[in-house]
This record gives C-alpha cells, sequence and structure tokens, in this order.
C-alpha cells in the first residue's frame, strides 16, 4: 500500500515561495483557471469527437475541412456563436430567461471541482462528496426548469416539464447505485473512494462485489444517460416532437450555454463513473510483475482521463445506436424497473456486507 | 470548512464565467432591427395562439411528491450506507472504526434492521402509488 501525500508540487512550491494568504489565493486562482481552461477544452475536443464519431455511425467522414481532421471545426463553431444575435423574444420573462443558462455551467464546473484527476490533483474534497455531487447536479435540472418557463413558449414548457420529470426520475437510481459504492468502500469523498479501490483490477468496484458492483454499474451508465439528457433518452429536447425543447428560444450564447453544459455534464458523469467503479485515477494492475511496473509508471490523470473517455465513447455509441423512447415508457422504465432494481441491488450487497460474505 | 469556502467560491466564479460569455457576446453580436414577427414565440411559424403559461396535469404534482419522499431517502441512506462497514471494524475508516462512529458502539446487524425497515416503509409506498396508478402517464 503506497501513501499518497494530498498536496500537489506545484501547489507545494507557491506555498513555499509566497506567504501564506497570498499562497492561498494563488493556489485558489491557479485551480479556478486551470479548471476553466479544462472545461473549455474539453467541451471543444468532446464536439468534435461527438460529430466525427456519428459520422462514422452512420459511414459518413464528419468534418474534414477546417484544420488537420476537422479538429478546428467547432473553435470555428464557437466562434461563429459568439458572434450571433442574441434575441430576446417579445414575451419571455426576462429575468429568468436570462438566469437559466447560466446555472447548468455553474452546476457542471461545481460536479469538476470536487473531481480527483490524479492522486494530488483534486480542488476540494468534502466528506460528503457524494452527497454533494447529488446536490449540486440539481442546478442543471433547475436551469431548464426555469429556462423552459421563462421562455413563455409551448415547445420550451413541454420540453422543461419533460425534462424535470425525466432529469428527477432518473438521479433517484443513479444516486442509489452511487450509495452501493459508498456502503461499500465506507466513505463520501470522492478521494478515498478511488483508495479504496486500490490492488489488482479485480479490486475496482465493478468487479469486487461479485455481480452487484457490475449491475450497478449498468444502471449507473443507463441512468446517467438520461440524467445527461443524450438520446436515447433525450425526451427534453426531442427535435423531431418538440422543435428544440426547452431551449427553442434561446439563440446565441444563452444556446451555447446549455450546450456546453451538456458536453462538460458528459466529461463529468464519465469522470465520476470511473471514479466510482472503475478505480479513477488508479493504474490497471493485473498481478503480473513487469507490466504492473509499466502500468503503474503512467501518471494517474492518464489513466483518468482514459477510462473517462472509453466511458464518453461509450455514451455516444448508446446516442447514435438506439431509437429514441416515448416518454410514458422512458419514465416506467425509470420508476417499475430502474429504480426498484437498482433498490433491491443494494440491499442484497448492504445484507451480504452485514453477513460478511462479500468483502470480509 | 475550508473546501467549502473553496466550493463557494467556484460557484461565484461559474457564474461569472457563464454571465462574462453572454455579456461578451452581447458586446460583439450584431443587432438586426425586427423587421415584423422577428420577436414572437416560436410555434413552428405560425402566429402564437394565447399564452404558454397554462395549468398543469395533477399528475406532475403527485409525482414530484414521490420523487421528493425518495430523493430525501437517498440523503437518509447515505450516513446509514456510510457507517455500515466502520461498525464492523473494516472499510475505509479500518482500526479506527470506533472514531467514524464517534465512539458509539453499533452492532452491523442493528443498522442492517434499521435500514430494512426504512427501505421496507419506502417500499411499500412505491407499491401503493403504482397500484394508485400515479405511474401511468399519458
Amino acid at each position: 500500500m503506497i501513501a499518497y501525500s494530498a498536496n500537489h508540487p506545484v501547489g507545494d512550491f507557491i506555498r513555499a515561495n509566497l506567504p501564506a494568504p497570498l499562497a492561498a489565493l494563488a493556489n485558489g486562482a491557479l485551480s479556478v483557471v486551470v479548471l476553466m481552461v479544462l472545461v473549455v477544452v474539453v467541451a471543444i475536443l468532446l464536439v468534435w469527437l461527438e460529430r466525427k464519431v456519428c459520422a462514422r455511425f452512420q459511414a459518413r467522414l464528419g468534418p474534414t475541412r477546417v484544420g488537420p481532421f476537422g479538429l478546428l471545426q467547432p473553435i470555428a463553431d464557437s466562434l461563429k456563436l459568439l458572434l450571433k444575435e442574441n434575441i430576446k423574444p417579445r414575451a419571455v420573462d426576462t429575468l429568468a430567461y436570462f438566469l437559466a443558462p447560466l446555472l447548468p455551467i455553474t452546476g457542471s464546473f461545481l460536479v469538476l471541482a470536487v473531481m480527483p484527476f490524479d492522486h494530488n490533483l483534486q480542488v476540494a474534497d468534502p466528506q460528503a462528496g457524494m452527497v454533494y455531487i447529488a446536490a449540486v447536479s440539481g442546478m442543471g435540472i433547475l436551469g431548464i426548469l426555469i429556462g423552459g418557463w421563462g421562455s413563455n413558449n409551448k415547445y420550451s414548457l413541454l420540453g422543461s416539464m419533460r425534462a424535470g420529470a425525466q432529469l428527477f426520475s432518473y438521479e433517484l437510481s443513479m444516486v442509489l447505485c452511487m450509495l452501493l459504492v459508498v456502503m461499500a468502500s465506507g466513505t463520501g469523498s470522492l478521494r478515498e473512494i478511488v483508495l479504496s479501490q486500490q490492488g489488482t483490477v479485480r479490486d475496482w468496484w465493478i468487479f469486487k462485489l461479485p455481480g452487484a458492483g457490475a449491475l450497478a454499474f449498468v444502471l449507473y451508465l443507463i441512468s446517467s444517460t438520461a440524467e445527461l439528457n443524450r438520446g436515447p433518452l433525450d425526451l427534453s429536447e426531442a427535435e423531431s416532437e418538440l422543435a428544440g425543447g426547452f431551449h427553442t428560444e434561446y439563440s446565441g450564447m444563452g444556446f451555447s450555454m446549455f450546450f456546453l453544459a451538456e458536453f462538460v455534464n458528459m466529461f463529468a458523469s464519465a469522470g465520476l463513473g470511473a471514479t466510482f467503479f472503475l478505480g479513477g485515477f488508479l493504474a490497471p494492475q493485473f498481478g503480473i510483475g513487469p507490466l504492473d511496473h509499466i502500468l503503474a509508471f503512467i501518471p494517474g490523470f492518464i489513466w483518468f482521463f482514459a477510462k473517462t473517455g472509453a466511458l464518453i465513447f461509450m455514451y455516444m455509441w448508446f446516442r447514435w445506436t438506439f431509437p429514441r423512447l416515448r416518454i410514458d415508457h422512458l419514465l416506467s422504465l425509470e420508476w417499475k424497473f430502474l429504480l426498484p432494481v437498482s433498490m433491491a441491488n443494494l440491499l442484497l450487497a448492504a445484507t451480504l456486507v452485514t453477513l460478511g460474505w462479500i468483502l470480509p | 470548512m475550508t473546501e467549502y469556502i473553496i466550493l463557494g467560491v467556484f460557484a461565484v466564479v461559474g457564474v461569472l464565467f457563464a454571465g462574462g460569455a453572454m455579456i461578451v457576446s452581447r458586446l460583439l453580436a450584431p443587432r438586426f432591427p425586427d423587421t415584423g414577427q422577428k420577436l414572437e414565440p416560436y410555434e413552428s411559424g405560425e402566429s402564437a395562439i394565447g399564452s404558454a403559461r397554462i395549468q398543469f396535469k395533477i399528475g406532475y404534482y403527485l409525482f414530484a411528491l414521490i420523487f421528493l419522499v425518495f430523493d430525501v431517502e437517498a440523503v437518509f441512506l447515505f450516513p446509514v450506507l456510510g457507517v455500515m462497514r466502520s461498525a464492523q471494524g473494516t472499510g475505509a475508516a479500518g482500526a479506527s472504526s470506533a472514531a467514524a462512529l464517534g465512539g458509539v458502539h453499533l452492532s452491523p446487524f442493528f443498522i442492517w434492521g434499521e435500514l430494512m425497515v426504512f427501505v421496507a416503509i419506502l417500499g411499500f409506498a412505491l407499491v401503493y402509488a403504482w397500484r394508485k396508478k400515479v405511474l401511468e402517464w399519458d
């Protein structure tokens, strides 16, 4: 067992060379800037990846013209969005209309703030990290509800009401799947959850709890797909039924903020899946000496991004493979299948742990 | 506590980030005059009929109630499940499990029993809602 220090070399360097209050300020500012850059870079890369993946699934090429492999396409797109006219329709409620786009991106920003990217690369690590995540991810839903109501448009209203029903429902089974890991690891702090999965690949929570972990992981993937508003569970913006759903009336930057939050949320959600079930920043170890040394040599944040990337690809795969569900089928799936199953899974695992049959 | 102060700062920065982007766009983006129906609410090209501020089906209200019950349940489950392995002397707290429980001795089977009773009551509520057709949407 290796003990990891809670400090980062860069942070330590700043602390050593500046007086204490200034150092805290500098470190805080640095983490804010880094995270903001990460948000923008992640969103740009994911937009490109989504278009490429989607194109390949449909036997097309996707963006190829702007930059190598079309990599500069999302940058061109975001510049275009920045220079688009912001239309405020006559009927909207001004305060609600402009408040709504601010909330989802803030929510995903706050989730990233507790994400353990590496052994000592985490902005804050509250003890109740899991509850905190459930709480701040609600901000995105709030933004959608406010935006839909404030738009004073029937499509927006229907879209946001659907989104409310869908996102609130699927949050339940997502939280229950996370609670399974909290129970098994005995902590709610994200860093400690990752550290509780040290050892070989079989110590990751997806494999360590026989059956229950894998089932919880699958349930987490399904419910987080719904939570991300992504196809096949993207009923709140079903363009074939609702002309765009809750963001029908948004143009220019308002629309881009919802859009940006959606992609950053996908990254955050995949990162949480990797943290809770796939060992987060820990290198996969197979119990084969030389191979393990090579794998452990690769820095943790690369493993974190690799696992997260794999899960993101899975989300994209879902989206471009399955047809969209109907809203009542979607809600029935949650309340009559996912919620009872995830609760039974949690109770079964709790019983087995109490009896000492697993995790002695 | 420091952690939550940092997170509070992040919340403010997040709002400023999004707000800043919107303000920048407002300064840079062109504005074209309204030459007719540009500012009308979008309703597939037709003029909007009535307001979108309409009354909702009571179904949403009942639905919100059961959601609230289960969300609060998840919050209550968090501390119970969090100390489950500490009560056994295993898990992240490990040997210092007594400290994790604040020095209180709890039998793991007692915690398990409480968990089962608590979830059984809520499971009954779900079955009741199901039988009362709250979980039907049409």
